[in-house]
């Protein structure tokens, strides 16, 4: 099965063996990968119900609940890695969840659509309305993306709140970006995060 | 009803225990009854000696013993899984669930389920004798959820299982699988809980004592005594049986099959026949339970529902009684069930998750309230077969 490009990424960088939890999981794609082609001890966090029965009937270990009020439960430390893959943008809030992550895990992927790639730009400035573009197919009204953020606001966020980069990946459809052109040229960021001094 | 077929002691002096269950294992199969000799300490002091358990199973286990699902009833359930019931004639409660090829598949696993104690289907109760020979009645012990789990511990040592696979249950069943997994952690591979709840709520507590007030306001009821001159307080089973009922259901599920439709006739009677089809519903439903039920069971059984609060067995704190835990558990709920609603499992599922443990919960879309898990919904098949199957990723 192919995973969507920043899964991929992710996939790509989870070392074999860890503790996984995958926040916003959707219908488990990724676990579902990383169990089999990782060996992973995979665990999911998913809002909508549907997919978590979809989940659990494919034999994974996954919990109905909100990135933004279910993840203070969970002990510190107890996994290596939490991943949240596009759901950022559509968590009330989005600097809280990234501190729960951390708190949970040592290492936290975090890859969100880019609000601040070209095309975004240009229909905005001259088209005067909200972009819908392939990767954000809903329209404002109807969009589950309540945060727009760009690379650059999540770079000066990680700043603020003295969380160290160990990872980062730029990404326009499955072709890399590089850094210093990413805020204007990719479509997703994909980040490997880190409390400073852990 | 006691005491059906051989005697069991007679079978444990014979064949203590052999390698593996062989199919002419007469531990194994349909409507089994053993009397254990056992010293059962019960949570309320009392020791309970010798404990009776009647019990069925399906499948067969295999030569390591490691594929063994036992499920737990729930409040009115009983052993009779997927058997033909001997009371009623109709079939087990979870022949939808539990057969060859279905979700909980017996051509895999070896299904066992056991008459909870203090139940009326053959397993030690109000109803069967005491040391001096009459039936216990109400000097039966007070027995709690844990007390049913060790009861059924014991039964699995007698049948030669160290570990299950699996413990599955509905409702109070869903009590005795946390119970399984808090108190024999190391004997229980995975937990699947159902509409259930680690606590009973005080509104849940105040419904069963209406059923335990109606039972006991029927005359016939005489404190319990009631085995010996064949009249039973059925009147009052009847109305328990009813006001519980209709917790089972719910409002939604009620419109859509009654509305406010007459029974039966064209209009009004302005009297207090049962005019409209809800009412002959739950008449009939209180009526068929107690050819099935023994009333004191109910109390009994009720009881034991409203003692259990898990937390407080472990301190106040319901993560302590997961910790360390390797349990797999998975939790199910549905949407419309106002007996143990969503909330409930999601308690469950965060102290899981404050204790480290793997975790799975779910809650289904139906309209059927609490009893969604007896009926037909192939999203509920679907978990069941993925979360029992989980043990072996290809």
């Amino acid at each position: 099965m192919l995973l969507r490009p920043d899964l991929a990424v992710i996939a790509d960088a989870v070392r074999a063996g860890s503790r996984v939890l995958d926040v916003g999981c959707g219908d488990g794609a990724l676990l579902d990968h990383l169990r089999r082609a990782k060996g992973v001890d995979a665990r999911g966090l998913e809002i909508d119900p549907a997919n978590v029965s979809a989940c659990v009937a494919r034999g994974l270990s996954v919990i109905q609940g909100d990135a933004d009020s279910d993840l203070t439960d969970y002990p510190h430390a107890a996994f290596d890695y939490a991943i949240l893959s596009q759901t950022l943008q559509t968590t009330k809030r989005p600097d809280l969840v990234v501190d729960s992550l951390l708190r949970i895990a040592r290492q936290a992927f975090v890859s969100f659509p880019n609000f601040a790639q070209w095309r975004i730009r240009l229909a905005l400035a001259f088209g005067g309305r909200m972009p819908v573009t392939r990767q954000l197919p809903a329209r404002w009204y109807d969009t589950p993306n309540i945060h727009h953020v760009t690379i650059d606001d999540f770079r000066s966020l990680l700043a603020e709140r003295d969380i160290a980069i160990d990872g980062q990946w730029f990404l326009s459809g499955e072709r890399r970006r590089s850094a210093a052109a990413a805020n204007l040229f990719a479509d997703h960021g994909v980040f490997l995060l880190r409390r400073n001094g852990e | 009803m006691l005491y059906g077929g051989h005697h069991p002691l007679a079978d444990m002096a014979a064949c203590p225990y052999p390698p593996a269950a062989m199919p002419d294992d007469a531990r194994f199969g349909l409507d089994r009854q053993v009397t254990l000799p056992a010293q059962l300490k019960l949570d309320c002091g009392q020791i309970l000696s010798p404990v009776t358990l009647a019990y069925e199973s399906y499948g067969s286990l295999n030569p390591d013993k490691s594929n063994a699902i036992l499920i737990c009833h729930a409040l009115t359930g009983d052993q009779h899984v997927a058997s033909t019931h001997p009371k009623t004639g109709k079939p087990g409660w979870w022949a939808r669930m539990v057969g060859p090829g279905k979700p909980i598949d017996t051509d895999r696993f070896c299904v066992i389920a056991a008459n909870a104690i203090g139940g009326c289907m053959g397993s030690s109760g109000p109803e069967t004798p005491a040391p001096d020979g009459a039936p216990w009645a109400m000097r039966f012990p007070v027995v709690t959820i844990a007390d049913m789990a060790r009861s059924q511990a014991l039964l699995m040592d007698h049948l030669g299982i160290e570990k299950l696979y699996a413990v599955v249950g509905g409702s109070m069943g869903g009590m005795q699988a946390l119970a399984w997994a808090a108190h024999f952690p190391t004997r229980v591979g995975a937990a699947l809980i159902i509409a259930s709840t680690a606590r009973h709520s005080a509104q849940n507590i105040a419904f069963h004592e209406v059923g335990r007030q109606a039972i006991m306001a029927d005359p016939h009821w005489r404190h319990g005594n009631y085995y010996e001159d064949g009249q039973a307080p059925d009147a009052g089973l009847a109305v328990a049986r009813m006001a519980a009922h209709i917790t089972y259901l719910s409002e939604h599920g009620l419109t859509e099959k009654f509305g406010r439709r007459l029974q039966g006739r064209d209009a009004k009677s302005f009297g207090f026949d049962a005019d409209f089809q809800v009412e002959s519903y739950l008449r009939h439903q209180g009526l068929s339970f107690t050819d099935r039920f023994d009333a004191n069971s109910y109390l009994y059984i009720t009881r034991a529902i409203d003692y259990f609060d898990l937390a407080e067995e472990f301190g106040g704190h319901l993560a302590h009684a997961f910790r360390g835990t390797r349990t797999r558990f998975c939790l199910v709920s549905f949407d419309s069930d106002w007996l143990y609603p969503t909330s409930d499992s999601r308690t469950i599922a965060h102290a899981l998750n404050a204790a480290g443990a793997e975790v799975s919960a779910v809650e289904l879309s139906s309209p059927f309230g609490h009893d969604a898990f007896f009926l037909d919904l192939p999203e509920f098949d679907r978990v069941v077969a993925g979360f029992l199957n989980m043990g072996a990723v290809g």
